[in-house]
């Protein structure tokens, strides 16, 4: 856990002085992801800076698992607390391995379980460490460098890591690729992080809290699903984007929204059966289903009234499945591809999990905007 | 068409040929024979003063300018480069001609030339090479929790030593060069047998002096590109 009180800083520059973070408070629980987003110079590089005091704070406290930080000796705080930056800073003139292992060696760990502790954490990453442990950073492409970036922070295991833009210069589609593999691996590792970014779109993905910063002041702090629905004032609203009920898509999956007891029935039934079991469920179509379970098609209760016979002649082509896993924006992507009003959900064998139409995904995003939360909302806040 | 390199090879390696041929034919060689033991004499003399005003200069030289590239010399760091600026403007025959006004003759004095001529690239290159060292990496290291020592021994020094080694190179490039200077103020040396060859117009012992002396120029600059490829770190060194 991190917890900032009051915490400021202000720079004395001849004429006047800046405040680059105006009593900051906050708290980051253990094992959450906390995103300080803002444009730039509104001091979120600042407020993390002050937590490993490579910029000393003029006022405040900070808590680090409840242990006020102040009595703590510099050095002695930084090898505890892992830190990655933007230009990653890995040592030109050390291997991949003595990269690694120097906040371990700092700490006086055996040489050799450093090694292995490098060595683990290479696999951890996809890097083959027989391949990588012995070449030069210099030796490693952009995406490469970056994840040896964050292994390195990761060394000694620290409970708390401060990240500063750490994907920020890496190209859009790696920076995909990387910032997924990194939030697997938080999954496991359950780090309480901090984590300086410009981009709300990076902010909404790896964030647990957002916390808006404008002039070194917080404007909001808040779930992403929260800032998005409901900004607290013009500048967050004006932030986060005039999109930010779309940016919402991505916080939710399909398997949340999507009805799973959704009527089935099998194209060798017969068609009154079909009606029969639409009419329990109150739906007005089935699924297809073959003998695997697997969608293959569809049938609608008008076509089928008052027929007799087998669902295969009044059966339809699916245009398209979702995967539960997906977000909503990849399912919004496929219902207007195809200019549907409803998806049929596969599990990860491929068998039919559901549907999940249109009115769903509105209602999904109208959820948090109900009077409960709203009020629920309005008790927080100061 | 560009010749390939083993033809050059083989035309240079014909050309020292053919000067052997001459030099050995006109009886140069017996001529600087005649020296030997002169040769071998002054050349210690020669080499003792390089390696000890050159050791001096590098031993001096680094740690002033890793002092001078410290943050807390900042404001003051630009003014004794200056100094030092305007140091490497006089030529190095007048630092030893002063040198000797106020150390007298003999060793002292071309001692002390020799590594003020040297000392002025050590200490430019050391300043300005750790300032080159990219700020996010200091920030990276201290961020981990090195101490300042260790920044500056295991970040800091590693990734300016290329620059630093130019340095070295230069002034001992310099410091050789300047070296049979030092007969002109009682130092001993080579220059004994070239300028007393030039003055008595005997070009075998003025050879006798040039020869060992060019060698010798060629070998430190051998060896300091053998020490600069071989002693910095791979992953900063250009050269490999």
């Amino acid at each position: 856990m991190i917890r900032l009180e009051d915490l400021t800083k202000r720079f004395k520059t001849p004429g006047a002085d800046i405040v680059a973070a105006d009593r900051v408070n906050m708290e980051v629980p253990t094992g959450e992801i906390c995103i300080l987003l803002g444009p730039s110079g509104c001091g979120k590089t600042t407020a993390l800076k002050m937590i490993n005091r490579l910029i000393p704070p003029t006022s405040g406290k900070i808590y680090i698992d409840g242990r006020d930080t102040s009595g703590l000796d510099d050095i002695e705080l930084r090898r505890n607390i892992g830190y990655v930056i933007q230009q990653i800073g890995l040592f030109p003139n050390m291997t991949v391995e003595e990269n690694i292992c120097v906040v371990p060696r700092l700490l006086g760990w055996d040489i050799r379980k450093a090694r292995q502790r490098a060595a683990e954490l290479l696999d951890l990453v996809g890097l083959d460490p027989r391949q990588f442990l012995r070449r030069y950073p210099k030796e490693l492409s952009g995406g490469q460098q970056q994840r040896v970036g964050v292994i390195r922070a990761l060394a000694a295991d620290p409970p708390v890591m401060l990240m500063d833009e750490p994907f920020g210069a890496i190209d859009p589609i790696n920076r995909e690729i990387i910032q997924d593999e990194f939030l697997k691996m938080q999954a496991e590792l359950k780090k309480t992080i901090m984590f300086v970014s410009h981009d709300i779109d990076e902010a909404v993905k790896m964030g647990d809290k957002i916390a808006i910063f404008r002039a070194g002041r917080i404007e909001q702090y808040d779930s992403p699903d929260m800032i998005l629905a409901h900004p607290a004032n013009a500048f967050v609203a004006d932030f986060v984007g005039a999109d930010r009920t779309l940016k919402r898509l991505r916080l939710l999956t399909a398997e949340a929204v999507a009805t799973a007891d959704a009527p089935v029935t099998s194209r060798s039934a017969k068609v009154a059966d079909a009606l029969q079991q639409m009419t329990a469920a109150g739906a007005r179509r089935a699924v297809v289903i073959d003998g695997d379970h697997r969608p293959v098609g569809f049938v609608t209760a008008e076509e089928m009234s008052g027929a007799a016979g087998a669902v295969r002649d009044f059966a339809h082509p699916l245009p398209a499945t979702v995967p539960l896993r997906a977000d909503l924006r990849a399912v919004v992507s496929e219902m207007f591809a195809h200019d549907t009003m409803w998806l049929a959900c596969t599990d990860d064998r491929g068998r039919f999990a559901g549907i999940i139409t249109q009115p769903d995904v509105t209602a999904a995003l109208r959820a948090t905007y109900g009077p409960e939360k709203d009020a629920l909302r309005r008790q927080e806040a100061p | 068409m560009t010749p390939s390199p083993g033809l050059t090879r083989g035309l240079a390696l014909l050309l020292v040929f053919l000067l052997g041929i001459w030099v050995a034919a006109s009886g140069l060689l017996e001529q600087i024979a005649l020296y030997r033991d002169d040769i071998a004499y002054l050349a210690r003399q020669h080499v003792v003063l390089v390696a000890s005003s050159g050791g001096a200069a590098i031993l001096a030289g680094v740690p002033m300018g890793v002092w001078l590239s410290r943050p807390s010399m900042e404001r003051h760091a630009e003014t004794v480069m200056q100094v030092f600026n305007i140091g490497t403007t006089i030529p190095t025959l007048a630092v030893i001609a002063l040198s000797m006004m106020v150390l007298g003759i003999g060793f002292p004095p071309a001692f002390f030339g020799l590594f003020v001529a040297s000392l002025l690239p050590i200490v430019r290159n050391t300043y300005a090479g750790l300032l080159a060292v990219p700020a996010h990496l200091k920030e990276a290291a201290t961020g981990m929790g090195m101490t300042r020592r260790q920044v500056l021994v295991r970040v800091e020094i590693p990734n300016a030593l290329y620059v630093v080694f130019s340095g070295i190179r230069t002034a001992m490039a310099v410091n050789v060069g300047t070296t049979p200077l030092a007969f002109l103020i009682g130092g001993g040396g080579l220059g004994e047998l070239i300028f007393t060859g030039i003055d008595l117009m005997d070009t075998g012992m003025l050879l006798a002096g040039a020869v060992p002396t060019a060698a010798l120029a060629v070998a430190v600059d051998f060896l300091m590109g053998q020490a600069q490829l071989r002693l910095i770190p791979k992953g900063v060194n250009p050269l490999r």
